[in-house]
C-alpha cells in the first residue's frame, strides 16, 4: 500500500522496447497484473511511477490533483534529451490551458469537423487515384498519409499547402522522431516560430476566414492570449494535426494486412468503418514511450501505491487500453467490438484537441483505400518494413503497397 | 456577469467521456460511469464553465442564462 512497498526495487528501464514492432510489449500485460504501480527509469531526468491500468491512467490523467505545469526543471523523466512540448500548450494546467485552448477549440469540434468531410473524402480520394495512376508499388506514406492530414490541416489553420517541405522538416524539432542534434533542435524550433509570426502579421494586415485569423482576433480583439501564445498554439495544431494521422493511416493498413478477415469484413460492411476507426486507435500503442508525466500535487493514491507530493507519473494510454478489466479479450483486434471507451486519444484537460478531425481523416482515409483499391497489401516482409527511429511514435517512414 | 445564474446540463447520449471538462472545471462536472455530469444543475456566472462548455469535443455541455433562457454555449 505505499511506496516503500516498491522504492527499494530497481525501477525498470523504460521504454520497454525501441518500437520497431506493432505489438505492445508483453510486459505491460505483466505489470497491469502486479499490484501497485510500476517504478520506470527513462533515458533522461529522475525515475518515476507508471500506471498500466485503465482506472490509473484516467487518474493521472484526468484528476486535477495532477499536473503538467510541474513537470519542469532537468530532472523531468523524458525519453529524449530536450524537454518534450516546452512552451506549448503541454506545459500548461487549467484554468491557463482552458483559456488558450478555448481560442482554437471551437474549430475542433465534432459538429465542425462534420463540415470538413466531403472536402476531405475528396482530397483523399484524388490522392489515391494519383497513388493507383503511378502504379505498384507505391509507398503510402508519401502518396496518400502524410499529405491528406497536411494538406487538411493547412487549409484549415490556414498555412500555404506550397511551403510544406520546410515546414514539415522544421516540425521535427517539437516531435524528436528523428534523434536530431540538439542546436538543430533549437536552429528549426526557432525557423518554425518566426515562419508561424510571419503568417500571424500577414493575417493582422489581411484577416481571412482560416483559423489562423480567427485566432488572432481572439488575440487582438478579444486579448484573450498574447501572441506569442497565439504562435505556440498554432505550431501545436500544425505540428500535431498531421504526424500522427500520417503515422497511423499506414499502421491501420499493416495491421489489417497481418488481420486479413478483418480487411475483408470492412470490404463486405463499409458501414463498420468508424467503428474499425475506434478500434485500431484502440488496439495500436501509437507511442513508443509514454511521454509527459503528471506531477502529484499533494499525496494521492492511485492503484494502491500513495503517490507522495512533487513526485511524477506516467500514464500508459496503450497499456490501459488492453486492460482486461474494462476490454473483452483485449489483445484482439475484433473492428466488431462495440463497447469500445478507449483513451487512445488521451484523457481530461488534454485529451487531443484533433480527436474528432483524426477521427474523421482517418475514416475517409479507411474508406477510399476500402473502395479504390481493395487489393491493396503490403508490399513488403517484415525484415524489410521500414521503422521510424526515435522515442516518439511508433510506425514507418515508408511502407510499400501493392495492388 | 457577476450575479448572473446559469443553468447547466451534460447531454449523457452525447458525451464521450473525454474528461475535459471534469479535468477542467472540477468544481462544475464530475465523471460517473465514464460520462459527465453537472455537480449543480444551476450555479453562479463561472468562466471556468464557459471554459469547460466551449473545450467539450462533441458539445455535450449547454449552458443557459436563468430567467431568459438565453443559450450561452455551445455557440449556435
Amino acid at each position: 500500500m505505499t511506496e516503500n512497498a516498491t522504492a527499494d526495487d530497481q525501477p525498470l528501464p523504460y521504454p520497454f522496447g525501441n518500437g520497431r514492432q506493432i505489438e505492445l510489449e508483453r510486459r505491460y500485460a505483466e505489470l497491469r497484473e502486479a499490484p501497485g504501480l510500476a517504478r520506470v527509469q527513462l533515458p533522461y531526468g529522475r525515475d518515476c511511477w507508471l500506471a498500466t491500468r485503465y482506472e490509473d491512467a484516467k487518474i493521472v490523467l484526468g484528476d486535477p490533483r495532477f499536473s503538467r505545469a510541474a513537470a519542469v526543471g532537468p530532472d523531468v523523466p523524458r525519453p529524449n534529451p530536450e524537454q518534450p512540448g516546452e512552451g506549448g500548450i503541454l506545459m500548461l494546467d487549467p484554468p491557463e490551458h482552458t483559456r488558450i485552448r478555448g481560442v482554437a477549440s471551437r474549430a475542433f469540434t465534432a459538429r465542425r469537423v462534420e463540415r470538413m468531410r466531403e472536402h476531405t473524402r475528396e482530397i483523399v480520394e484524388r490522392l489515391v487515384d494519383e497513388m493507383v495512376e503511378r502504379g505498384a508499388p507505391a509507398d503510402l506514406v508519401e502518396h496518400v498519409a502524410l499529405p491528406l492530414p497536411v494538406m487538411v490541416i493547412s487549409e484549415m489553420l490556414g498555412v500555404p499547402y506550397s511551403d510544406r517541405d520546410d515546414f514539415q522538416r522544421w516540425s521535427n524539432a517539437f516531435l524528436s522522431t528523428s534523434l536530431l542534434p540538439p542546436e538543430t533542435v533549437i536552429e528549426y524550433g526557432k525557423a518554425l516560430r518566426d515562419y508561424m509570426t510571419g503568417l500571424v502579421e500577414q493575417r493582422r494586415a489581411a484577416p481571412t476566414d482560416d483559423l489562423l485569423s480567427a485566432m488572432l482576433r481572439a488575440s487582438d480583439e478579444e486579448e484573450r492570449i498574447t501572441q506569442d501564445e497565439l504562435v505556440n498554439l498554432a505550431i501545436a495544431i500544425l505540428v500535431a494535426g498531421h504526424e500522427t494521422t500520417a503515422t497511423q493511416l499506414p499502421n491501420f493498413v499493416y495491421v489489417l494486412d497481418r488481420e486479413r478477415d478483418q480487411w475483408d469484413l470492412l470490404l463486405e460492411r463499409p458501414d463498420l468503418v468508424p467503428r474499425a476507426v475506434e478500434e485500431l486507435v484502440r488496439w495500436v500503442p501509437l507511442g513508443v514511450s509514454s511521454a509527459f508525466p503528471r506531477y502529484a500535487r499533494e499525496d494521492v493514491e492511485v492503484g494502491g501505491v500513495l503517490v507522495r507530493a512533487g513526485e511524477p507519473v506516467l500514464a500508459s494510454v496503450a497499456s490501459a487500453n488492453r486492460d482486461r478489466r474494462v476490454f473483452a479479450d483485449p489483445d484482439r483486434l475484433d473492428i466488431l467490438r462495440e463497447d469500445n471507451p478507449h483513451i487512445g486519444f488521451g484523457h481530461g484537460p488534454h485529451h487531443c484537441l484533433g480527436a474528432q478531425l483524426a477521427r474523421m481523416e482517418l475514416q475517409e482515409g479507411l474508406r477510399a483505400l476500402l473502395r479504390k483499391v481493395p487489393t491493396l497489401r503490403v508490399a513488403v516482409g517484415e525484415d524489410e518494413l521500414d521503422w521510424k527511429d526515435g522515442m516518439f511514435v511508433r510506425g514507418f517512414r515508408t511502407l510499400p503497397v501493392t495492388w | 456577469m457577476s450575479g448572473q445564474r446559469w443553468l447547466v446540463e451534460v447531454d449523457r447520449d452525447v458525451c464521450i467521456g473525454s474528461g475535459m471538462c471534469a479535468g477542467s472545471a472540477p468544481a462544475f462536472f464530475e465523471l460517473v460511469d465514464g460520462r459527465s455530469r453537472p455537480l449543480h444543475g444551476e450555479v453562479d456566472a463561472d468562466d471556468e464553465v464557459l471554459g469547460a462548455a466551449e473545450s467539450c469535443p462533441v458539445e455535450a455541455i449547454l449552458v443557459r442564462e436563468v430567467g431568459t433562457g438565453r443559450q450561452l454555449a455551445p455557440e449556435e
